[in-house]
């Protein structure tokens, strides 16, 4: 079994990341998981979240991704993030931006959208508690 | 015959046109680059995009519950165009090219009883279009602010295609827009965006071949990734006419550059030539003047 697999992250603008990777952690729509070299085959779409990557070295490198999915091959991982940050560059004014765009869509949501959209803002709230940086929790 | 002095004048104001242009060019140029590397940039994510909803597309697309976006509304009456141009003039053929591309298609379907609906994005084909199709617009999206495309832009723009699809106000949407080949060659392209089509590539058929789970199940995600796809479609096509402009400006600047030493060389000819008639003709009546005591 090959221990490393070939992990892309792509987001409309650049190429953010393209190594050898041990393992790739990714926020889900329906929850995280860890995608491994071998890991069957399956696309997912993401919800805002922390995305990490475990380097061939064992380094771990973090991304902030905001909508987008994920493809899982036995051999390669590649994330198509629409956006995309490297967790260290991401800053609270960027998210504040996200966050109250997440809210505005929210709140002139219809009905039936309303969960979806909530969920997308509390997921950004919540992406910057884990990466430590403090937003208005409630927007 | 022009005086010394109108020669003299013209040969200073075509000497500033050129420095002009020449600034403009090498401006062009350096635009040039950076729009080609974001093109570059963009593609991999749009390849992988157009890959894997062309499988998710194959997979669902005999199904009656395919989504509209995919499927269509089962009518194709009213026809949005998308018309992507310029903000500014002076790039040669650039804008000229796809409004004229865009006309044609109007006036075919037209001619087949279609209705036309255009959306305009930049400012010179919204110009160029007015007069024949000016009571066809139904908006106008402004990017003469925006300093680097990104694709917030993009989403912007779908955003504004998609809500009007929904809305039913058309049933194929197409954009155009210039496909960027080289600095002399710029290519323009219609592209139906709705309902989508997606370009059967190798790694599409390979994609289909592989059998994926999926999280959450395929028709969701094909709900959701859609308006992505649009998106980054428009994307792409906004990419590709920010390099298409810079390049034909580029070559338009250079062609212009050109033109302009040819006339001062042409201009400086007759110059001399006519400074040096005004001294023979001097020379001629001092001596008959001289002959003549």
């Amino acid at each position: 079994m090959a221990d490393t697999m070939q992990f892309d992250l792509v987001s409309p603008e650049r190429r953010l990341a393209s190594l050898a990777a041990k393992a790739v952690q990714i926020p889900g729509a329906e929850g995280d998981l860890t995608a491994m070299p071998d890991h069957s085959p399956m696309i997912t779409t993401l919800r805002p979240g922390v995305l990490t990557v475990t380097g061939e070295d064992g380094a771990e490198s973090k991304y902030a991704v905001i909508g987008g999915f994920a493809e899982i091959n036995t051999g390669a991982t590649t994330v198509l993030a629409e956006h995309a940050v490297p967790a260290e560059e991401m800053t609270a004014e960027v998210l504040e931006e996200f966050l109250s765009d997440a809210a505005a869509a929210r709140d002139n949501a219809s009905p039936e959208d309303l969960d979806a959209l909530a969920k997308t803002a509390a997921d950004i709230a919540a992406l910057g508690n884990d990466l430590g940086l403090s937003v208005r929790a409630n927007a | 015959m022009p005086s010394l002095k109108d020669l003299k004048n013209r040969i200073e104001s075509v000497k500033s046109t050129r420095k002009i242009t020449k600034a403009m060019q090498m401006v062009a140029a350096a635009k040039l680059r950076r729009a080609q590397e974001a093109a570059e940039a963009g593609r991999p994510y749009a390849e992988r995009m157009n890959a894997v909803m062309a499988g998710l597309a194959g997979a669902s697309a005999g199904s009656d519950s395919a989504p509209r976006l995919l499927a269509g509304t089962g009518d194709d009456k009213v026809h949005l165009l998308v018309v992507m141009t310029a903000e500014r003039g002076l790039c040669g053929g650039f804008n000229s090219s796809i409004v004229k591309l865009a006309r044609t298609h109007a006036r075919d379907l037209q001619a087949s009883g279609k209705e036309v609906k255009i959306l305009t994005v930049g400012k010179k084909g919204r110009e160029q279009l007015k007069r024949d199709f000016g009571d066809m617009f139904v908006g106008h999206v402004d990017l003469s602010n925006v300093k680097s495309l990104g694709y917030t832009d993009a989403q912007g723009i779908a955003r504004d295609v998609l809500t009007r699809f929904d809305a039913g106000e058309f049933d194929v949407a197409t954009i155009f827009y210039s496909v960027f080949q080289s600095v002399i060659s710029q290519v323009p392209t219609a592209q139906q965006i709705i309902p989508a089509d997606f370009e059967e590539t190798e790694e599409a058929a390979e994609e289909a071949a592989t059998i994926y789970d999926y999280e959450p199940e395929e028709e969701a995600i094909l709900a959701d990734l859609l308006p992505r796809a649009v998106a980054t479609q428009i994307f792409t096509a906004l990419l590709e006419n920010g390099a298409s402009e810079q390049g034909a400006r580029m070559s338009a600047m250079d062609n212009a550059t050109r033109n302009a030493g040819e006339m001062i060389d042409k201009l400086t000819i007759q110059f001399n030539r006519s400074r040096q008639a005004v001294i023979t003709n001097e020379l001629i009546e001092i001596i008959s003047g001289a002959e003549a005591l």
